[in-house]
């Protein structure tokens, strides 16, 4: 909303800088967005009279005009225009003078001819023929404004405003009008406030006579109210009137558009004028609108109704959308004669989702859909008919049609001072509290206070408390911390988050955010069957476009896609982490969301690097039992390099080689890395607490084997074959693969795995017997289930 | 004999000045000192001496054996002093070259200023509380005092599940405030970050995925004053203890009186910059005291309790903190932006 501070002056007397004055409105809940000062733009440009106008020599469109600014002596000027002639007044944009949009004009010659500045057009002062109708669009503007020779422009033009730029929020849309915001600012400066007194004279006839109203749906319509004029002369409206609606950046059409407008931002009131001659039936009937029902709008937009729209009717037709736009078929033309004026308060939800599904918002109807004040409709339709009868526009019929269909009464609740002081930590005075409330409208009586018919908003105690505490000063709250003793702390799993991310980027792996929302496309990227679990997705039933449409149910391609957003900034290797949310679909209400602790890489690392990554984490975040088992057949992943990572029997998730062809959806031709744990398991296979084990008190004794076995047999089979055999002898504590070989020295198809033991007891030294015995039983087992020989 | 040994001392000790290794040290002390060395052999041929001569030979023999023993382990010390000096010297370095590299990976500015919050929340008694992101819009609106007819219910606002509208993505987190009230009575201090959707195409300042946390705070006596008290402190810990604030009067549904709080301009200082669009403050969040209708919503009494709940977004807390212009970049996930944290 933008706010005049000249027309400001009609309602209250505010003497403070524009500064200061935005200051104060937006900490007492006006927040000022802008401010603008038009006039501070143009500097010296003056009112000038062509004094002669001659030919010059040297041009056969170039024009010398000698012109009088109110000097001593006049200036000469060349101008290209060919519509100035002698006696005529024009703008002068001198030497040194600046135009809006910053231009700088200076004197200089033109073909030999001095000029002494510019004569401007209405474009040049960024203004054009609605301001000044009748000026000549593509010439200088001859001024036909009560001015003289040597008058600086800017008040001529009414730039000598400064406007301010109100956000305001959608619970004030009584301030989304001059009254509203003078109300507001008077409370706020303490000024008087005074709305000007509306009289109309009539003598048109009476609208009874001519005009029925009906309201076929209250619901939607609480109230309607009409006046008419008759011999309506359309014509430009007067010059404060345009200059009025320009400063509040509305365009003015002609006087009884002009009017309807000014009346809007004054009162904040939406209204519309009617053509009478085009309503059928002399009736206005405001019903929702017939199945297959459709009308051409104002803008010429042939528009599709539906029966839970409300159109304003005559007998036959529909003749407007109610509170959104008029119909082209009863718009105000040239020869308009007789109109009505509608003031209506229409259903703000209604009018919203009819502003919307036609996919047209307008002033009006963004007014409307906050929920208007009931009581606006008579007061506004009085002014627009004083403003009618003021600029000689027509004749006003007398009497009005002002239909109630529902009422609406205002909240009326107690006033409690030391209620409203508790809550906002203060020591208000109860008269301050009541002379408040009472400026802005409300009516005090005794405890009880009544909100004004225009503060729907207000409704409890609260309600109250905000409007005091606004012009008390938020700003004079004394902060303060409550008191009372609490525990701070982090849950189980918010301290596992927390390390896990610290434990991620000590390995190396950068954090990263990635929208939880994904494309079927990027399913089939990460090469998901078409029937895999994973494509079954919560789906956004309104999403931004196909390709964030449903909410992930793995953190894979959202990693894959910051990889390849790297590879493809040209970064030679990247290590991201993420602990990313998943949405699994249960048949729930709700999806399941889980989180699952993400890490992926490429330009760096092989296989047993990931593995390595991954071993890490679980076993700094004491998972318990860890296992790798060869997962040959998830479709994103390498099948000969990636491992279903277990804790015991229960699966944490998979590490390993990105698919080659999965690498290459994504753009990266580099081996791709991938670990995806889910965390809420991971958490459950913890260890527990942590406890001391006595430091051994005997030495240890290492035996070291190499066995040939088939290429087939895994390590972590032989390793387990290891252990059982060595179990019973309860002195094998550690069996470790230091080394695998194939080639020249062993058997194609075989391969060479060489094992360190560590073998210890409690109670004792062992001997090379002890040591012994255990090797031979483990040799034993190896060749008898696995056929790995001793080398 | 007496000759012999004197001889022997002379040479030998004349031979230790002149080893200048360890090794030679060593080779001195066998031909020498050794079983077989001069000396012993010397002392093998007392046999044939007189018993007068034998004691003064015998004495004389183990004075040069001690001499000699003394002056080798003289010169041993000062070769091994030597040979260390060699050493140190042969190994010396350019200490200026770099050191080995330890890539340590980076936190997400985000994640930093989320961490920090946490932390000053948790210093000030809440808990964290976490609620989900696909929503009920009972708990997303309805019991936030946003009725059906609330504009932020629109399909063009809103990402909607379910086409009853009875679930959504959250477009906010103050449902998490709704969950907390109903499933703990009071006194209730929370926090609550998390992430919220909303339908805005994606620009320099918008993301139709963002972060919040949540505030909420309900008790017996709690005043718009500990509202201003607690998020002063929450401006001081994050941008400086000489950051002023400013609370201007705004509207929510669910919280009333309700204000949005700035922050002086980090950039500008309060003169007024580009960043702050020369107002020199910035919006940092959005707060106010729980509305009377949404305590008694979840069954808090709201004669007896009060309450001050805020919202504040991540990302630009991030931005500000750190002068990121762009939201964009915090979703590039770009490693060259990434490694400057």
């Amino acid at each position: 909303m933008k706010l005049s501070m000249k027309w400001l002056a009609d309602y209250t007397q505010i003497d403070t800088t524009p500064q200061e004055y935005a200051d104060r409105m937006t900490m007492s809940g006006s927040k000022v967005e802008a401010i603008e000062q038009p006039g501070e733009e143009i500097k010296k440009v003056v009112v000038g009279r062509v004094d002669t106008i001659e030919r010059h020599e040297d041009s056969d469109h170039l024009w010398v005009a000698s012109v009088d600014v109110g000097g001593e002596a006049p200036v000469q000027i060349v101008t290209g225009a060919q519509n100035v002639r002698a006696g005529d007044m024009v703008p002068v944009a001198l030497h040194k003078s600046r135009l809006p949009g910053g231009v700088k004009i200076e004197k200089g010659k033109i073909r030999g001819v001095q000029s002494e500045g510019m004569l401007c057009s209405l474009t040049e002062l960024q203004l054009d023929v609605h301001d000044y109708p009748y000026a000549d669009e593509d010439g200088i503007w001859i001024m036909q404004e009560d001015c003289s020779p040597g008058d600086d422009i800017v008040p001529v033009i009414g730039a000598d405003d400064t406007i301010v730029e109100f956000e305001i929020t959608s619970n004030r849309p009584d301030c989304l009008s001059m009254i509203g915001l003078a109300r507001e600012s008077a409370v706020t400066f303490g000024t008087d406030f005074n709305i000007p007194p509306v009289t109309v004279k009539g003598g048109g006839g009476d609208i009874g006579e001519m005009l029925a109203i009906e309201i076929a749906d209250p619901e939607l319509c609480p109230r309607y109210t009409a006046r008419m004029v008759k011999n309506i002369k359309i014509a430009p409206s007067p010059k404060w009137l345009r200059q009025r609606l320009r400063a509040c950046g509305v365009r003015p059409i002609n006087n009884i558009v002009d009017i309807t407008n000014y009346v809007m931002l004054e009162y904040g009131q939406p209204m519309h004028a009617f053509d009478y001659a085009c309503l059928t039936g002399d009736k206005i009937i405001v019903r929702t609108a017939r199945p297959g029902e459709t009308m051409n709008t104002l803008d010429g937009t042939a528009r599709d109704l539906t029966p839970d729209m409300l159109v304003i009717a005559d007998a036959d037709k529909a003749v407007g959308i109610a509170g959104v736009m008029g119909g082209a078929n009863s718009e105000i033309t040239e020869e308009t004669k007789f109109v009505v004026f509608e003031s209506a308060n229409f259903n703000g939800v209604s009018v919203r989702k009819t502003a919307s599904a036609l996919g047209m918002r307008t002033d009006a109807s963004g007014r409307f859909e906050k929920g208007l004040d009931i009581e606006n409709t008579l007061p506004a339709v009085e002014r627009a008919c004083e403003l009618v009868e003021r600029l000689g526009a027509g004749e006003v019929c007398d009497g009005v049609i002002d239909i109630r269909a529902k009422t609406i009464q205002p909240a009326t609740l107690a006033l409690e001072p030391e209620r409203i002081n508790k809550l906002l930590g203060t020591a208000i005075d109860d008269r301050f509290m009541t002379e408040t409330l009472t400026k802005l409208g409300f009516t005090v009586s005794g405890n009880m206070v009544t909100a004004p018919s225009w503060r729907g908003d207000v409704e409890h105690y609260s309600d109250l408390a905000e409007e005091i505490a606004r012009f008390h000063g938020y700003d004079v709250i004394e902060p303060t911390l409550h008191g009372g003793l609490s525990v701070g702390e982090f849950t189980a799993k918010q301290q596992a988050e927390r390390s896990a991310g610290k434990l991620c980027r000590a390995l190396g792996f950068s954090e990263i955010y990635t929208y939880s929302f994904i494309g079927q496309t990027d399913y089939d990227k990460i090469g998901a069957a078409t029937d895999s679990p994973l494509r079954r997705s919560v789906r956004i039933l309104n999403p931004l476009g196909e390709d964030r449409s449903l909410m992930r149910t793995t953190s894979l391609p959202s990693m894959l896609g910051a990889l390849a957003g790297n590879w493809g900034h040209r970064n030679l290797s990247a290590k991201l982490y993420e602990l990313a949310t998943i949405y699994t679909d249960k048949g729930e209400q709700l999806p399941e969301e889980r989180q699952i602790l993400t890490l992926g890489s490429y330009g760096e690392d092989g296989f047993f690097d990931i593995k390595g990554v991954c071993e890490a984490i679980l076993r700094e975040m004491r998972v318990d039992d860890l296992r790798f088992r060869a997962e040959t057949d998830n479709p994103s992943y390498h099948p000969g390099r990636a491992a279903a990572v277990y804790s015991g029997d229960t699966r944490l998730g998979v590490v390993g080689q990105i698919h080659p062809t999965v690498a290459k959806n994504y753009g990266i031709s580099r081996d791709v890395f991938a670990i995806e744990l889910d965390f809420t398991v991971m958490l459950n296979c913890h260890l527990g607490e942590m406890t001391y084990t006595q430091v051994a008190r005997f030495p240890a004794v290492t035996r070291d084997i190499a066995v040939v076995c088939d290429k087939s047999i895994t390590a972590a089979e032989l390793t387990d074959c290891i252990r059982a055999a060595g179990e019973k002898s309860k002195i094998l504590r550690e069996v470790k693969l230091f080394d695998v070989y194939a080639g020249d020295q062993v058997p194609p198809d075989k391969k060479s795995m060489a094992f360190s033991l560590n073998l210890r007891a409690d109670d004792r030294t062992l001997v090379d017997e002890d040591a012994d015995e255990v090797v031979k039983a483990v040799l034993a087992a190896l060749d008898e289930q696995l056929g790995a020989v001793i080398r | 004999m007496q000759q012999k040994l004197e001889q022997i001392k002379s040479e030998a000790l004349a031979a230790i000045q002149t080893a200048d290794t360890p090794e030679g040290i060593e080779a001195l002390r066998v031909k020498y000192l050794g079983k077989k060395g001069e000396i012993t052999s010397i002392l093998k041929q007392m046999g044939g001496l007189s018993a007068e001569e034998r004691p003064v030979i015998g004495a004389l023999a183990n004075e040069i054996r001690t001499a000699l023993e003394d002056t080798l382990a003289k010169k041993d010390a000062e070769i091994e002093a030597l040979v260390l000096q060699q050493r140190l010297i042969a190994e010396s370095l350019d200490v200026t070259e770099p050191g080995a590299e330890i890539k340590f990976g980076r936190q997400h500015p985000m994640s930093i200023v989320l961490d920090e919050v946490k932390d000053i929340f948790i210093g000030m008694g809440f808990q964290i509380a976490e609620g989900p992101e696909v929503e009920l819009s009972l708990y997303g609106f309805d019991r936030l005092n946003s009725p059906i007819t609330h504009p932020s219910r629109e399909w063009t606002d809103t990402f909607y599940i379910t086409e009853d509208e009875s679930v959504h993505l959250r477009s906010h987190t103050s449902p998490v405030q709704i969950r907390v009230m109903e499933a703990q009575k009071p006194p209730l201090r929370i926090i609550s970050p998390g992430r919220a959707y909303r339908k805005d195409e994606v620009d320099a300042s918008h993301s139709p995925m963002f972060h919040q946390i949540e505030g909420l705070v309900v008790d017996r006596g709690v005043t718009m004053g500990d509202l201003k008290g607690t998020l002063n402190l929450l401006a001081s810990k994050l941008f400086g203890e000489s950051t002023k604030t400013r609370f201007r009067p705004h509207h929510f549904p669910f919280t009333e009186p309700s204000c949005e709080v700035d922050v002086q301009c980090v950039v500008c200082g309060g003169t007024g910059c580009r960043t702050c669009k020369y107002e020199g403050w910035l919006e940092l969040l959005g707060a106010g005291m729980v509305h009377p209708k949404v305590l008694s919503g979840c069954g808090i009494d709201p004669d007896v309790y009060s309450g001050f709940a805020f919202g504040a977004g991540i990302e630009r807390m991030a931005m500000l903190r750190f002068g990121i212009d762009d939201m964009r970049l915090l979703f590039e996930n770009d490693m060259r932006l990434l490694g400057q944290f």
